[in-house]
């Protein structure tokens, strides 16, 4: 069977000015559907710019990378954005919401671009928002959320339109441990109970030990790639 | 579809959010369509008095007036020689065919009595037909008839400024007032016309058949004399023709050798009143580009507060485009928004534009008239000048690279 992410020699530059750095230098890799992946590595490692490359935010300068065999090379910018439309779900460090909006409204934003009616993006919305375990927090706006309720909602946006991936960069890195935890255990949830395949970038062990995957960065390459060692609770 | 809901969702809120800032620019454009639409109800109130008084003199009109009088070396003015008759009007009449009515007269200044008032008035003996060429009904009464030409009767139709001077509240018709002494018996009053372009009230006249003024009132100094004749076209593009055709048979009836001067003048009345028209008209042009020119002041107004809220909800654009809009998507949510403003705008502006034009015309007394196109032609403009300045800021948020904009602080 196709692998759901296949990665070969995948090599990204960016040239800043005169100076060519370096991010991605020949990154091959294989991730399965409904695996749980945490991607570690020094800050410099070029673990976000693999991120983004994966997310469809960016493109490898060479090498091969398909998503469900489809290759995102040679697409325009808005079949770029109609992939992560459809088929990732982002979460981020900074959480990254829309202030001035209600919960509901930011968990409905991928459902706009995919053109879901209304009526059907508030049911949508709503079921998204209990999977989280924030029902009653409907119209709740982002700074009237704390850190670990709004990293929900942030997750529950990334899931509506039933991505391929959930891409996690740092998610907990804005948070406490006790509500890292949470955050970890809804991942750990998501991804036995629905088969969500997630890959997330962390700093710490203690999270990373959650996944069921680990690979370290190292200036650009795959250095581990190893299955935790299993967590006692 | 939903996409344009959301969008204007998404504009709305964005608008409330900034009220003060979304207010300002607004104000650029109501400003501008407020200035739009007063000039413009200005512009056509005036073009429409001018064309309001055109109608009222009588549309086609040619004036063919008697000539100067040379005495002495000294030249009179036109008409101060009589040398037109009846004849002339008839022969007008049958032998030109774009002449649809003639009317020959005879005029003067005579003082006019009814019981103890008496006022001053031009006295016009001239043919019923005056009244079809100038359009003016009458109001009470009759008006003379080819009997009374041909009777010399001495009935006369009052203007209204006359018979309101004379009579007051009398009903004048059957009445008696004397003119130069002559009794008339008043058998018509005409509705009220108003002034004329030149600022001289119409309705201070009375109206006589012409055979009545030459043999009663002004005399002869020969027979079928009339000062100026008032013609007719039937059509407005046959004037000049008719004009030309006029003078030819006028200078051939009056025996007039090729290198000698006209005896007479004809005059287009209708020419000169379209110049003032089409005067009216530049003006209000002018003004109306004028006021333009606020607008799209107005319009940079709203192009200036779209880049600063373009650059400040960076980060905003960058999340909507990582969970999937397309340039189009964030395109169309800011020209939505800048095209709110307008839009906003622009209805606000019509409305302070109408309450401005009616506060202006009370106090300056200036006639103005709103039409339902200018009205619209300000909406679409403030609507289109909220697309065009709206364009670039959009079009720049469109192209924002996600990650860029996704990092930005």
């Amino acid at each position: 069977m196709e692998a759901l992410i296949q990665v070969q020699d995948l090599v990204k530059v960016y040239s800043l000015g005169e100076v060519k750095v370096q991010a991605l230098r020949g990154v091959s890799l294989l991730i399965e559907k409904g695996e749980f992946v945490a991607i570690m590595g020094a800050s410099g490692s070029g673990k976000s710019t693999f991120m983004n490359i994966l997310g469809f935010l960016d493109q490898p300068t060479s090498g091969l990378y398909l998503l469900e065999g489809m290759n995102g090379e040679n697409l325009s910018k808005d079949q770029l954005a109609e992939i992560r439309n459809r088929k990732i779900g982002f979460v981020f460090q900074g959480f990254n919401l829309l202030s001035r909006a209600a919960s509901l409204e930011n968990i409905e934003l991928p459902l706009i671009y995919a053109g879901t009616p209304a009526s059907k993006r508030r049911e949508i919305a709503q079921n998204a928002l209990s999977e989280v375990g924030l029902k009653g927090r409907e119209h709740h706006h982002s700074s009237q959320l704390s850190g670990g309720e709004q990293q929900r909602v942030a997750i529950a946006r990334a899931l509506v339109n039933h991505p391929s991936i959930l891409l996690a960069d740092e998610p907990t890195g804005n948070l406490d441990s006790k509500t890292s935890e949470e955050i970890m255990d809804i991942f750990s949830r998501l991804n036995q109970e629905k088969g969500i395949t997630i890959i997330m970038i962390t700093h710490e062990l203690d999270i990373a030990s959650h996944a069921k995957r680990i690979i370290l960065f190292k200036d650009g390459k795959v250095v581990d790639d190893h299955k935790p060692e299993m967590r006692s609770r | 579809m939903i996409r344009i809901l959301a969008g204007l969702r998404i504009a709305l809120r964005a608008l409330m959010v900034n009220k003060m800032r979304s207010a300002l620019t607004m104000l650029g454009i109501i400003i501008g369509v407020g200035a739009v639409i007063t000039m413009i109800a200005v512009g056509s109130g005036a073009k429409k008095r001018i064309a309001e008084q055109i109608a009222s003199m009588g549309s086609n009109l040619l004036i063919v007036m008697s000539g100067s009088a040379t005495s002495g070396g000294f030249r009179h003015g036109a008409g101060t020689v009589p040398t037109l008759t009846v004849e002339d009007a008839k022969a007008i009449l049958s032998e030109i065919p774009g002449v649809r009515y003639v009317a020959p007269n005879l005029s003067g200044v005579a003082q006019t009595v009814f019981g103890n008032q008496n006022w001053s008035t031009i006295i016009y003996g001239t043919t019923p037909e005056i009244l079809e060429i100038r359009e003016w009904p009458l109001a009470f009464g009759r008006s003379f008839t080819q009997q009374d030409l041909d009777g010399v009767t001495k009935v006369c139709i009052l203007g209204r400024t006359v018979a309101e001077n004379l009579f007051g509240g009398i009903d004048p018709i059957g009445q008696v007032i004397r003119i130069k002494k002559v009794p008339f018996n008043v058998i018509g009053v005409l509705s009220p016309k108003g002034q004329s372009t030149w600022g001289t009230d119409q309705d201070d006249v009375i109206f006589i058949p012409l055979t009545t003024a030459q043999k009663r009132l002004f005399g002869m100094q020969f027979p079928g004399m009339v000062r100026v004749i008032t013609v007719q076209a039937r059509e407005p593009e046959e004037m000049e023709e008719v004009e030309e055709q006029i003078t030819a048979l006028l200078r051939q009836r009056h025996r007039i050798q090729p290198n000698q001067e006209n005896d007479f003048s004809v005059r287009n009345l209708t020419e000169i009143m379209s110049s003032a028209e089409q005067s009216a008209g530049v003006m209000s042009l002018l003004l109306g580009s004028i006021a333009s020119i606020s607008l799209i002041v107005g319009g940079i107004g709203i192009m200036n507060i779209m880049l600063v809220s373009v650059t400040e909800r960076t980060r905003e654009i960058g999340i909507r485009m990582a969970v999937g809009a397309k340039g189009r998507d964030i395109l169309l949510q800011f020209l939505i928004e800048s095209l709110v403003l307008s839009l906003i705008g622009g209805t606000l502006g019509i409305g302070i534009g109408i309450a401005g034009t009616l506060i202006l015309s009370t106090f300056t007394q200036w006639p103005v008239l709103f039409s339902a196109e200018s009205i619209l032609l300000a909406f679409l403009f403030s609507g289109s000048v909220g697309v065009f300045f709206g364009f670039y800021p959009a079009r720049k948020a469109s192209l924002l690279n996600p990650i860029e904009a996704l990092r930005y602080e």
